[in-house]
């Protein structure tokens, strides 16, 4: 349990900080896409037998927001229509493959989440992923922050479409190393839902990451706990304390008549 | 595809060239082509004070920027961005929220400094941009139809602010329009462009040449009856 708190207090903020520009990029679609490519990437450790699929689901998850990033690039097709197939291809991929011998029950601890079965080793890993998330909002969150305004804003300093791509690929890292921890089916809320509370009424960059951390800790953490008396997963029970704040959110902005539609 | 031809222009310091013309004339074009953005053949020189030669410092206010409704940021998150590398997410220090009040404060937009971009009207957004733009202080500012979408007022506060920048600082300001009307009293000097040049000179000569006429139409005052500012001449001849 000391594990799964340490564990919870390592990676919620990091979503609640990578958060903030999934939602202000508009990027929740694409996220999402990653969160489920892990199943894919699992599949394809599995097919080449590996023993941990980690390095291959990272991998895989990073070339895929690559390739999405490229495609958008060059297409004029809307930016749901071309996530979308590949969201299609890659689930069907991953499927297709983990079914084969009528075996995949034994994924779905991936698609749930486990939290309880941290190991001090993996606390190491979430360690090295924390440090990231604040290394590249140190050198990169400015620039991030421009192209969520408007891309034509980066002209002359700086190429919209590599610091999105990197941007990308801190996404596909994050994603696939808490995986495990709270399951392909509820990652993307962690992105989504404590930005999302956090973006009503802040006036400041400052204040739109500071809320979204604190917001997703506190979910993070009560869900923790909730999870615990209740029995149920842990990564679904943060999500519901994550939706919970953000009703309450919404409900004390529509009570003191600041929610604007 | 040529878009412009036979373009052979002279800026000075302390001026304000209006470049007008026809929608698809290729003033934007031309606007694009100094900042680099598009290709092009010839050369372009600048030589501050008459002989040496450096690679000007350009500020550029675009036409539009397309701010979301509900972008948490504020002006002063935006104007650091532009400024310095400091990750704006963590904290403004003192000495740069300072300077970005001032910047703000030359173009009449020190109030917005803590405004969210989002809520900001088109005029006010116009001023935040300039003031992007003029600090550090550009040698040329180069500005893209900036009153599409401002009221009345917002436009002659942003002129008289123009004005006042070409005035105190003596740089080269090049504002591309449509709004010829506007513009007319406050430029120095103005061309007409429609994939070529058509015309050049004082703007009361340029409106009332007949192929600017032809080609922008006639104007509900006569253009010989311009009021000149006076604050444009200065009192120079």
């Amino acid at each position: 349990m000391r594990n799964a708190l340490l564990a919870v207090l390592l990676v919620s903020p990091c979503f609640g900080i990578v958060g903030t520009m999934v939602v202000g990029n508009r990027m929740a679609f694409f996220s999402d896409v990653i969160g489920h490519s892990a199943l894919t990437g699992i599949a394809i450790g599995v097919l080449i037998g590996v023993t941990d699929p980690r390095p291959v689901m990272i991998l895989f998850a990073a070339l895929l927001a690559v390739l999405i990033n490229i495609f958008l690039e060059m297409t004029k097709a809307a930016n749901d229509t071309v996530i979308g197939v590949f969201f299609a291809a890659t689930i069907a991929l991953g499927v297709a493959i983990l079914s084969r011998g009528g075996s995949f029950n034994k994924f779905t601890v991936y698609l749930v989440g486990d939290i309880l079965s941290v190991t001090p080793v993996e606390i190491l890993f979430l360690s090295v992923m924390f440090l990231a998330v604040v290394l590249f909002w140190i050198f990169f969150g400015n620039a991030i922050a421009l192209v969520a305004v408007d891309p034509a804003l980066a002209y002359g300093k700086f190429s919209p479409l590599m610091v999105r791509t990197a941007f990308s690929i801190l996404v596909a890292v994050v994603v696939i190393l808490s995986i495990r921890w709270v399951g392909i089916l509820i990652i993307n809320s962690l992105f989504i839902l404590p930005a999302a509370a956090a973006r009503i009424r802040s006036r400041t960059l400052r204040a739109y990451l500071v809320r979204s951390v604190a917001l997703s800790v506190v979910s993070g953490v009560s869900g923790l706990i909730l999870s615990f008396y209740t029995g149920s997963a842990c990564g679904a029970t943060i999500v519901l304390c994550a939706s919970a704040l953000y009703g309450l959110v919404v409900g004390w902005n529509v009570i003191i008549g600041k929610f604007h539609s | 595809m040529r878009a412009l031809d036979g373009i052979d222009l002279h800026f000075h310091c302390g001026e304000l060239t209006a470049v007008i013309g026809p929608n698809g004339g290729g003033k934007s074009t031309l606007l694009k082509a100094l900042l680099g953005k598009l290709p092009y053949r010839g050369e372009i020189h600048f030589r501050p004070n008459g002989k040496d030669e450096k690679r000007p410092r350009i500020g550029y206010v675009p036409q539009r920027v397309n701010i979301p409704p509900d972008s948490p940021m504020s002006v002063l998150d935006l104007l650091s961005i532009s400024r310095s590398r400091v990750p704006v997410w963590f904290r403004v220090p003192r000495h740069l929220r300072d300077k970005i009040q001032q910047s703000l404060e030359m173009v009449s937009a020190g109030n917005l400094i803590n405004r969210r971009i989002g809520e900001l009207s088109g005029g006010e957004l116009q001023r935040v941009l300039l003031a992007g733009a003029i600090d550090p202080l550009p040698d040329i500012l180069l500005l893209d139809e900036p009153v599409s979408g401002v009221d009345a007022k917002g436009l002659s506060l942003f002129y008289e602010t123009i004005c006042d920048l070409r005035r105190n600082f003596d740089i080269s300001i090049i504002l591309v329009s449509h709004d010829l009307a506007a513009i007319a009293p406050h430029a120095d000097r103005m061309i007409l462009i429609n994939k070529k040049i058509i015309a050049e000179g004082k703007p009361s000569d340029v409106l009332a040449d007949p192929a600017c006429i032809s080609i922008m139409g006639t104007f509900l005052f006569d253009a010989k009856q311009i009021p000149v500012d006076s604050r444009v001449h200065g009192g120079r001849p």
